[in-house]
């Protein structure tokens, strides 16, 4: 906390002695505890999803019914894993979201995400878009200067994550709540239904995970230490470790 | 240098936990006293109960209605959980047409007074056509009818320490709720379902419809609704019997 508060006034000096520091501690402390967070959310809600492996649209659903989608999961309905997993679901959301707000705000006051985030126009042509995503398909090592900033495919997936995936979770989330649908039912009716709020929650769920998943190759890819390293510690790989 | 940042570290994080720590305490001190805090809030997954409760609470403190739907909406296909009180007393009652049937209304309350099913049904109606989840997954639409619950808190007369309402039912289930969610329009002690008596299956004689919240909270086949300040004196403390079971208390999500 009070590194933080302290980092603006010493934000110069330090930045141009120690330019090996790759995240500020903001960003890598909420990383991690969004990392925990997430991984207790997809845990918890598969527990209250085995409760009714089942999808609909609209606003009703019902087993002996019609519905959009079966998943080929079993219905289970007899283990206590859906009431504790509830509240292990609504716990990790909250974390989630505190530390959500706090990367927020600070990659606002930051510039973190007009710095770090967003592509350069120059960027954002098509031939630039097939480069990065052929390099990505070959499997290519990243070349050294990516360990100090995001490549373009990067940026895109993550400001996806932040600014668009993240939010509708929370959304269609607070959707499914009859309380918080009573306050203003604008929150589900534009989903088309509770049922379909449902439907779209799971598929953004699966989306992240399937992030996550990518995120963790491509972490693997460029180097599961160093990279995990500069996450935890925020310094990158002295001279003799290879990027 | 490194090893002094890392004590520097420490010690702030010592301090700023235990501030934190010192304030959560405050937080809930504070809650509590406005009625923000859920009966099963205790433990470290009863946080996130209790940011959720209070939350809510604050968000339905200016308006909140649960959404009424037509009666085209209403669902063809309705299912239900769990089967009928397997005792005696309950097949007595059933085959007696609940004609010996009694909700008694008492605790925390001006006149406490019982009602048999004929004395419920000459009350004031309201029907109301609502969205209901079961906290599994599932949901339908249907048409209740019956006697708001406010009304018969009104005829009682409730004391103003008065903050929870508890409903126990034939079966041994017990449940309860908070004074806004209790005096709300729409909280409903269910008759009819459909235009039609109420099943059995579906709580017959009596049950109760939450509509702001999910379906596990409208219990059925009551027996008595009983007004208090505190639930820690009934079965583990935790407000209903469904935490016992490992379910929150709080059904609003």
């Amino acid at each position: 906390m009070a590194e933080t508060e302290h980092a603006p006034g010493l934000a110069t000096p330090t930045r141009g002695v120690r330019s090996d520091c790759r995240h500020p501690p903001v960003i890598r402390i909420t990383h991690w505890i969004t990392a925990v967070a997430f991984l207790c959310l997809v845990i918890s809600g598969v527990a209250i999803l085995l409760a009714h492996p089942r999808l609909y649209w609209g606003e009703t659903g019902v087993r002996s019914g019609p519905s959009l989608i079966d998943l080929p999961l079993p219905f289970v309905l007899e283990s206590p894993i859906r009431g504790p997993g509830r509240y292990l679901h609504f716990l990790s959301a909250w974390i989630s979201l505190f530390a959500g707000l706090i990367y927020l705000i600070n990659g606002l006051f930051t510039y973190h995400f007009r710095k770090h985030l967003l592509p350069a126009r120059s960027d954002l042509n098509w031939k630039q878009i097939r480069q990065v995503i052929l390099r990505h398909l070959r499997f290519e090592r990243p070349p050294k200067e990516e360990a100090l900033a995001y490549n373009l495919l990067q940026r895109l997936a993550y400001l996806l994550v932040i600014f668009v995936l993240f939010p509708l979770m929370f959304w269609t989330g607070l959707a499914m709540s009859p309380a918080v649908v009573s306050v203003n039912p604008t929150i589900v009716t534009i989903f088309g239904g509770q049922q379909s709020a449902r439907t779209i929650h799971f598929f953004i769920a699966s989306f992240l995970v399937l992030f996550l998943v990518i995120h963790i190759l491509m972490v693997c890819l460029a180097g599961f230490t160093v990279r995990n390293r500069a996450m935890i510690t925020g310094r990158i790989a002295s001279g003799k470790e290879t990027i | 240098m490194s090893e002094s940042i890392t004590r520097r570290k420490l010690i702030t994080t010592g301090l700023a936990a235990a501030a934190g720590l010192a304030g959560l305490k405050a937080a809930a001190h504070i809650a509590d006293h406005y009625g923000f805090l859920a009966p099963d809030h205790s433990g470290v997954l009863g946080a996130g109960e209790a940011l959720t409760y209070g939350t809510q609470r604050i968000l339905m403190a200016r308006h909140s209605t649960a959404r009424e739907f037509n009666r085209s909406e209403i669902s063809k296909i309705i299912p239900v959980n769990g089967e009928p009180p397997n005792t005696d007393s309950y097949q007595r009652l059933l085959a007696g047409g609940f004609a010996d049937w009694r909700l008694t209304v008492d605790g925390l309350v001006g006149c406490p007074s019982t009602f048999s099913l004929a004395e419920l049904k000459r009350l004031p109606s309201r029907s109301q056509i609502t969205h209901q989840a079961c906290e599994e997954g599932w949901s339908f639409i249907a048409e209740w009818s019956g006697v708001p619950l406010s009304y018969i808190l009104n005829l009682v007369g409730v004391r103003p320490e008065a903050k929870w309402a508890v409903f126990f039912a034939l079966d041994d289930a017990w449940d309860s709720i908070d004074m806004p969610e209790a005096f709300h329009p729409q909280t409903l002690l269910v008759l009819g379902m459909n235009g039609q008596e109420l099943p059995t299956r579906h709580g017959a004689p009596l049950r109760v419809r939450v509509p702001r919240q999910l379906g596990q909270k409208s219990k059925k086949y009551l027996s008595r609704i009983m007004v208090t300040d505190t639930v820690k004196n009934i079965g583990k403390g935790w407000g209903a019997v469904d935490p016992e079971y490992g379910f929150s208390w709080y059904m609003g999500i």
